[in-house]
């Protein structure tokens, strides 16, 4: 994913980016990989920012700093704009019904050239009229397949198939 | 926590704080490491950072000899500006301390390098 966003579109090497509901990193860690000048990974869970903490010694990545702050805070948390948001939000499909939404609208606040993110194919529609409505040009990059165990307790199949689209939402 | 960061940080999210910025910084431990020098992104970033915070910031933390006192016209092209400029943005690190809301007080603690920014219900 993050490969394409540097190859494609040249929004990695040397910009500012900020990992929204970065969890343990893999996104920040990606983006340092290929170039990023400065990450900042923002989570609401400290646990999964320790987490992301360990990761980050061991991979040795020194350009990423971390702030424990909801994706509420995070809208006012900053007094400039990134160049570019990643993230991997949590869809939304069973206690917190259009987070992913609320994502989208903070992300778009938050960038100055444009936002990355992943969300369910079967909410397409809903998710590039949206966008669209909040002054985004959205662009669908891929169409992906994850085949996801089951991890929470309210998980009742042993696996799913769940298809995702990976956004690219144009900003200036 | 890096000073590149702090220098973007504000309390805004508070009900009643109309700018919260920039915020005070109680240091109790502070780190300084070696990051690799990318003067391309230094000078990119140096027209987006607040100065004299930066340089608050900085005497905060007890490190106010490293920064020059302010940015120079043609700093693209000065490489020992931009050097300046990355060890003080990039290389100095709060790892224990508090941040201080300059209108309501309010102290984000920040423990491990990682700012505590979460607001209570009835401070949103």
């Amino acid at each position: 994913m993050i490969h394409t966003i540097a190859s494609s579109f040249d929004d990695i090497e040397n910009r500012s980016i900020l990992d929204l509901g970065c969890g343990c990193g893999m996104l920040s860690i990606g983006c340092v990989m290929l170039g990023a000048g400065s990450v900042v990974g923002v989570d609401i869970d400290p646990d999964a920012l320790d987490t992301c903490q360990q990761n980050l010694e061991d991979f040795e990545m020194d350009n990423v700093d971390l702030i424990n702050a909801s994706v509420e805070e995070a809208g006012l948390l900053f007094r400039n704009k990134f160049d570019v948001v990643v993230m991997n939000p949590p869809f939304g499909t069973k206690h917190n019904k259009g987070l992913d939404m609320k994502f989208l609208e903070t992300a778009l606040k938050l960038a100055s050239r444009s936002v990355y993110s992943l969300h369910k194919t079967s909410t397409r529609d809903h998710v590039l009229k949206k966008a669209q409505s909040w002054g985004a040009k959205p662009q669908v990059v891929a169409e992906l397949r994850y085949d996801l165990p089951a991890t929470y307790k309210h998980h009742t199949k042993a696996s799913v198939d769940i298809n995702v689209d990976f956004i690219r939402f144009a900003v200036s | 926590m890096k000073l590149l960061t702090h220098n973007m940080l504000t309390s805004k999210a508070i009900k009643q704080v109309n700018t919260g910025y920039p915020l005070l910084i109680e240091a109790r431990d502070v780190k300084v490491s070696e990051v690799e020098f990318n003067p391309e992104f230094i000078a990119k970033i140096i027209p987006k950072v607040d100065w004299d915070c930066l340089r608050r910031a900085a005497e905060q933390l007890g490190h106010l000899d490293k920064i020059p006192a302010s940015v120079p016209d043609t700093y693209e092209n000065q490489q020992e500006f931009l050097k300046q400029a990355h060890h003080v943005l990039l290389e100095i690190e709060l790892i224990n301390g508090d941040l201080v809301c300059p209108e309501s007080n309010r102290k984000f603690p920040v423990t491990d390098g990682i700012p505590n920014m979460l607001l209570r219900e009835d401070e949103i």
